[in-house]
């Protein structure tokens, strides 16, 4: 366990170092931003109370998404998903396997200590720059907050889940860009980054918002709003939690039968 | 050696890794097949959000369906030929980061041309296709009474286009041989301006077109001639006509493109190998 914290650490101190990279982000996140939250006000100009939130809330929508969209891993898995797909190319993933320690469980510490580097470091910033530039729905009492927390933790674990899933297709397939890019793609579309889930129509908004990508960024987001207290936020947490035990034993199959299959690249 | 053969051997090089690197990318060819398809799908989903918001509205800052997806193909063309063309040169930072750009210094080829085609994307013609598909079907259904001038806009103004974003790209790129971790400060100008072209300007803050309009000139793409193709008034003063404005583009993006190549040379005389 103590082994595990210290990966931790290094990987949020190791994101730490990168601060140029971290400013860029900021930029970045911020600009799209802007661009999201003018379109979802013409949106919301036109039909007020479209997917069930107020304009407040639908620009507050925005911003948690610009925020939680390095942190939950939305778009490629914060790089970690990069690396163990080269480490396999390579044929260094050797060296990780005859580590003393469980292959998943290291890079799932390491993308947790980068995740709360990344909420930190990448999120607060968009968030405040959003909330000075526009009316957002702020929640109105203090226990959201750790709440909302806590629905992030366990969006980041569900995150890492999928991406070790997609990077562990590696062994399989060895150039793993295409998986990637379609991981990249549901990440974006399904856990509500372009439109929220709720204002998706009929049954691709059922589908979509039981699909695990919606633990990433919808539900969380939701917890924020207020949109669930007492059971019901009991609820969302297990829908969160059902998904992340079930992606991460899904990834613990494949890395055992990886591990019986692995001919290492590389020489 | 004079510009022209400068830029004819800069085009050969270029071919020539371009195709090396398109053979290699098909050694893997259910790969590559799932690239093409997710690029397809990719841009394609950017459409479905533009479809979802029209499920529910009948217009955005005025304009129609037809409307959006006219400003749409436009832009996604534009930029998925520049995507395809320059789109790697936005590994550059990596580049300097590990100091393999010294590897490009020495060969007998000019370096732009070498970081444009280093492992160039074949797969990106996904996003080409998807665009053209969209602008082809937006024309189809938009209602316009076509002259032979608004005719000729079209074409114009996706290359154009094109040319513009690709000024924006290298231009980005030359800014990493000074801040090499800055690669995605690029992407909020290249796929960011995309997003936004996406939309009517009619939506958007007007201090945030004036910026697009007067500073980083991405208006040019596609909001200024396709506003005169669908007789809309520009949300923000123009010194010039509307008719006149929409034969700037090709003028604006020869302009960027002298400045881009000005940039890059900048960047690449102040380049200092890591030595590692």
């Amino acid at each position: 366990m103590r082994l595990y914290a210290a990966v931790a650490a290094g990987g949020f101190r190791r994101h730490s170092t990168y601060r140029v990279a971290t400013a860029a982000g900021i930029f970045t996140n911020t600009v799209f931003g802007f661009v999201l939250a003018f379109t979802f006000i013409a949106l919301w100009d036109e039909r007020p109370n479209l997917g069930g939130y107020d304009k407040p809330e639908a620009l507050a929508f925005v911003w948690i998404g610009q925020a939680l969209l390095a942190t939950c891993g939305l778009m490629g898995g914060g790089g970690f998903a990069e690396e163990l797909i080269e480490r396999i190319k390579t044929g260094d993933i050797a060296i990780d396997l005859y580590r003393p320690a469980d292959l998943q469980l290291w890079w799932l510490a390491a993308d947790l200590g980068r995740a709360a580097f990344e909420l930190v470091g990448r999120g607060i910033v968009p968030m405040a720059v959003g909330a000075f530039a526009f009316d957002l729905a702020l929640p109105d009492a203090a226990w959201q907050w750790p709440a909302f927390l806590g629905s992030v933790a366990l969006g980041v674990v569900v995150g890492f889940a999928i991406w070790f899933l997609v990077a562990l297709s590696a062994f399989w397939l060895m150039d793993g860009a295409g998986v990637v890019q379609i991981a990249w793609l549901c990440g974006l579309f399904f856990s509500g980054m372009l439109l929220p889930l709720t204002v998706f129509p009929g049954a691709l908004g059922d589908v979509a918002r039981v699909l695990p990508w919606a633990s990433m960024l919808q539900v969380p987001a939701d917890v924020f709003l207020g949109k669930y207290t007492g059971w019901g936020l009991l609820k969302a947490y297990g829908f969160q939690a059902g998904w992340a035990v079930v992606l991460l034993a899904a990834g613990r199959g494949l890395q055992l039968v990886a591990r019986r299959r692995v001919v290492v690249q590389g020489g | 050696m004079g510009a022209g053969a400068r830029l004819g051997s800069g085009l050969a090089a270029f071919r020539m890794i371009a195709a090396m690197w398109i053979r290699s990318t098909m050694a893997y060819r259910f790969s590559f097949a799932m690239t093409l398809l997710a690029n397809f799908v990719v841009t394609f989903f950017d459409f479905v959000v533009i479809l979802l918001m029209f499920s529910h509205v009948e217009g955005l800052g005025g304009f129609d369906f037809t409307e959006v997806a006219f400003l749409y193909g436009a832009t996604s063309t534009a930029f998925g030929l520049a995507d395809l063309a320059l789109g790697q040169v936005s590994r550059i930072g990596r580049r300097v980061r590990d100091g393999t750009l010294d590897t490009l210094l020495v060969r007998p080829a000019p370096v732009l041309a070498q970081v444009a085609a280093d492992r160039f994307a074949l797969r990106r013609l996904g996003r080409v296709t998807q665009g053209l598909f969209v602008l082809v079907w937006a024309l189809v259904l938009v209602d316009v009474d076509w002259t032979v001038l608004k005719v000729c806009v079209v074409p114009v103004m996706v290359l154009s286009g094109g040319v513009i974003f690709g000024a924006v790209m290298v231009a980005g790129a030359a800014f990493q041989f000074w801040a090499r971790d800055a690669a995605e400060v690029v992407n909020s100008f290249t796929y960011g301006g995309n997003t936004l072209l996406q939309y009517p300007p009619t939506i958007f803050a007007k201090d945030l077109v004036r910026g697009v309009t007067f500073v980083l000139p991405l208006a040019f793409v596609n909001w200024l001639p396709a506003l005169y193709v669908l007789d809309r008034p520009y949300p923000v003063d123009l010194p010039f006509s509307p008719s006149l404005t929409a034969f700037l583009p090709p003028l604006v993006a020869a302009l960027c493109a002298l400045l881009a190549g000005l940039c890059w040379r900048a960047g690449l005389r102040a380049y200092r190998s890591t030595g590692s």
